[in-house]
C-alpha cells in the first residue's frame, strides 16, 4: 500500500512535544518542518525561538536552532541572516514576543526589510506564564492580568500586527492564516512556502501570523476553542493576504 | 610597521577589523559614536556587515545572532547603553557565544554626563547581566593598548566561547595618538576561524539531531543547567593565567599607586615626577581587571611601604575593593578619587602621596 502520509523527519522520533492537547504550536511545528522537506531546506534552516511557548520545541525539533531573549528574535535573526546570506532564518515568535516586549525589534526588521521570515503565533493570551493579557487579547476576553477581562478604556485594543506593518514600505508578504480547520491548515502550510520562497528570492522581510487557540488558558476544551476562534478570534483579525509584492 | 595618528574610538574599530571582525551593530550614545562611524564606512571594505540598530538592545542581539552564527562579532556602547546590553551579553555568555564588546565608559549612575569616568567597575566585573556569569575584562590605559587588547580580545572570545569586554573611558576613546596597527587577517585565515566553529554555529546542519546546531542561553533540565554552570566555572578560574599587570618601580616603594585606565595613565606620570623628586612612588595597573592581578600586590615591599593609594575616577570607589582584597590589610589603603565626568588631575594624586609621605 501507498504510504501518503507520514511523520516529518524535522521532528524527532523519540522526543514528545510538551505541548497541551488542543494547542495548535505542534500543528505549525509539523508545517514548517513539511515545508522544510518538501523545499529540500532543511540543511539551510536556522529557526530562532521566542520565549515561551513557542520555545518548547526546541528540544524535538532536528535543525539548528537558537533562542532569543523575550522580544528579540527579529534582531537576532537580523544578525544571523546578514552574516550568512545563504542560510534560511526564520522566527518562531508568540504574541507576547513579537507584538509586546518585541514591538520595536518587529516593526525595525520588518522596516529594513531584512531577508528573514516570520512565524507569528496569535492565540490572545499569554501561554506559558499563565494566562496574563497579550497585545492581541480580544476586547472582553479574561486574562490572570485582566480579571475583568480586556477592558479597552485601560488596556487598549487588540493589536494587528499584519495591518500595522503594511504600513510600512520595505515588507514583502504579509499574511494571516489560521489552523482551525484543514482548509486553513492547508492555507497556512501554503503561507509558510510561500514566505520561505521569498526569502529563497532575496524579496525581503515576510511575516505569517497564524490565529491559534490556547485551550488551557483560555479555560475551553479544544473543540470549544475551535469555535472560539471562529466566532471571536477571526471577526476581530480577518484572514486573508494583506501585502504580497 | 608605520605609525598612524589615530583616535581611540576608530584604532579600536579598525584593530577589530584586523583581528577578523565582520560584523558590528550599534546605536549612537557619546563618547563612541566614533566606532559605529567607522564600522559603517570599513565595513564594506572588507565583505563585512555593520548595521546600526534600533536601539542598544537590539544591536547586541545582532550580535548574539551573528555570532550564533560563527561571525567573529562586535558591538560597542558608552555606560547606560552597555546597561541596555546586560540582557544580550547575559544570553551570549550563558549559551558560550564569543563576541567582543567595548564600554567607553561616561559619568553614571544614570545618564550620568557624556565626560570620561570609571563608574562601571562593579558592572564590569561582578554583574554585566543576570545569572553570575563572567568575562575577561581589559583595561587599556593607552591608544596602542586598546588596539592591541581589541585584537587580542576576539582570541580569548573564541577560546573560551565567551564574551569579553574592552573597558575604556570617554579619554582612551577620544583622545588621538600614534599607533601600530596589527596586522591585518587574511581573508583565508578569516574563513579558517569561521569554518572552525561550524560544528556548533546555527547555519543549517545535516538533518540529524546529532549534528543539528543547538544554541542555548537556558536549559530545562536543572541538572544540566547545573553541569554547564560547573564548566562556565571552571573557565572563569582557569583564567589566571591569562592576568596581565604592569608593576612600575614597586619594588623600592613607600608608596604604590593602585590604579587602571586613564587613572593609572596619569598616576604613572605623577610616579615619574615624584620620583624625579626623590620620592620613592611605584604603581600596579592591572591591565586585566577581570581576573585581578592579586598577586601583583605581593610583590610590595610592606616593610617600608607606608600606603597603597587608590586612583580612580568613581565615587564612591569601586577598584577599591579588589585592591583591598590584594593587600589583605598589610598597609592602609587610602583614596583619590574624582567623578561625574572630570578627569583625574596629577596635582590632586600629587597631593595625596605627599601627605601620605607627611604621614
Amino acid at each position: 500500500m501507498e504510504k501518503i502520509y507520514t511523520r516529518t523527519k524535522t521532528i524527532q522520533e523519540d522526543k514528545v512535544s510538551g505541548f497541551c492537547p488542543g494547542c495548535m504550536h505542534s500543528t505549525v511545528i509539523k508545517l514548517i518542518g513539511e515545508a522544510l522537506e518538501e523545499m529540500n531546506l532543511v540543511e539551510k534552516a536556522a529557526c530562532v525561538l521566542g520565549i515561551g511557548c513557542c520555545g518548547l520545541h526546541m528540544d524535538y525539533i532536528a535543525y539548528d536552532n537558537t533562542t532569543a531573549p523575550h522580544g528579540r528574535a527579529c534582531a537576532v535573526a537580523t544578525g544571523m541572516k546578514r552574516s550568512n546570506p545563504d542560510t534560511l532564518v526564520f522566527t518562531y515568535q508568540g504574541d507576547g514576543d513579537f507584538a509586546s516586549i518585541g514591538l520595536g525589534e518587529s516593526i525595525s526588521a520588518a522596516n529594513r526589510g531584512e531577508n528573514i521570515t516570520v512565524i507569528f503565533i496569535n492565540n490572545g493570551i499569554y501561554g506559558m506564564t499563565g494566562g496574563q493579557m497579550a497585545p492581541t487579547t480580544l476586547i472582553g476576553m479574561k486574562a490572570s492580568t485582566a480579571p475583568k477581562g480586556r477592558i479597552a478604556g485601560e488596556h487598549g485594543y487588540p493589536m494587528h500586527m499584519c495591518e500595522i506593518l503594511n504600513q510600512l514600505t520595505a515588507p514583502a508578504y504579509l499574511v494571516r492564516t489560521s489552523c482551525n480547520t484543514p482548509a486553513n491548515v492547508n492555507k497556512t502550510k501554503a503561507a509558510i512556502k510561500k514566505a520561505f520562497q521569498n526569502q529563497l528570492d532575496g524579496k525581503g522581510f515576510s511575516m505569517v501570523e497564524i490565529v491559534t487557540s490556547c485551550p488551557t488558558n483560555w479555560g475551553l476544551d479544544p473543540l470549544a476553542s475551535l469555535d472560539f476562534i471562529e466566532q471571536k478570534m477571526l471577526p476581530e483579525f480577518p484572514l486573508g493576504v494583506i501585502r504580497d509584492r | 610597521m608605520a605609525r598612524v595618528f589615530m583616535k581611540g574610538c576608530e584604532a579600536i574599530a579598525e584593530a577589530a577589523v584586523r583581528a577578523g571582525c565582520r560584523f558590528f551593530a550599534g546605536y549612537p550614545i557619546t563618547p563612541q559614536n566614533e566606532i559605529p562611524e567607522y564600522f559603517s564606512r570599513r565595513m564594506p571594505e572588507v565583505g563585512g556587515v555593520f548595521v546600526q540598530g534600533e536601539s542598544e538592545v537590539a544591536s547586541v542581539n545582532m550580535v548574539y545572532g551573528a555570532a550564533s552564527a560563527g561571525t567573529r562579532s562586535m558591538t560597542s556602547s558608552s555606560s547606560p547603553g552597555i546597561a541596555l546590553k546586560s540582557e544580550g551579553i547575559s544570553y551570549c555568555a550563558s549559551a558560550r557565544i564569543p563576541m567582543v564588546y567595548a564600554n567607553i565608559s561616561r559619568g553614571g549612575p544614570g545618564v550620568g554626563s557624556i565626560q570620561p569616568a570609571q563608574m562601571d567597575y562593579f558592572q564590569a566585573t561582578r554583574a554585566s547581566g543576570n545569572g553570575g556569569f563572567q568575562m575577561m575584562v581589559l583595561a587599556p590605559s593607552t591608544v596602542q593598548e586598546a588596539v592591541d587588547l581589541t585584537y587580542a580580545a576576539f582570541d580569548y572570545a573564541d577560546r573560551d566561547r565567551n564574551p569579553v569586554l574592552l573597558l575604556a573611558d570617554g579619554v582612551i576613546g577620544t583622545m588621538m595618538e600614534p599607533v601600530v596597527l596589527p596586522e591585518m587577517k587574511s581573508d583565508a585565515e578569516i574563513a579558517a576561524i569561521k569554518a572552525s566553529k561550524q560544528p556548533w554555529a546555527c547555519t543549517g546542519h545535516k538533518l540529524d539531531c546529532a549534528h543539528r546546531a543547538w544554541i542555548q542561553p537556558g536549559q530545562w533540565s536543572t541538572a544540566v543547567q547545573q553541569e554547564k554552570n560547573e564548566e562556565a566555572a571552571a573557565l572563569y578560574l582557569s583564567w589566571e593565567k591569562d592576568v596581565q599587570a604592569e608593576e612600575y618601580l614597586v619594588e623600592d616603594a613607600e608608596v604604590v599607586i593602585a590604579a587602571y585606565g586613564i587613572s593609572a595613565r596619569i598616576g604613572k606620570s605623577a610616579v615619574n615626577q615624584l620620583r624625579a623628586q626623590g620620592v620613592r612612588a611605584g604603581l600596579i595597573r592591572p591591565i586585566t581587571v577581570h581576573p585581578f592581578p592579586y598577586a601583583a600586590f605581593d610583590h610590595i615591599d610592606y616593610s617600608r611601604c607606608k600606603a597603597v593609594l587608590d586612583v580612580e575616577m568613581s565615587i564612591p570607589a569601586q577598584f577599591v575593593d579588589d585592591v583591598a582584597a590584594a593587600v589583605k590589610d598589610r598597609c592602609p589603603i587610602r583614596t583619590c578619587l574624582c567623578s561625574g565626568g572630570n578627569i583625574m588631575s596629577r596635582e590632586a594624586v600629587l597631593a595625596a602621596v605627599k601627605s601620605i609621605m607627611e604621614g
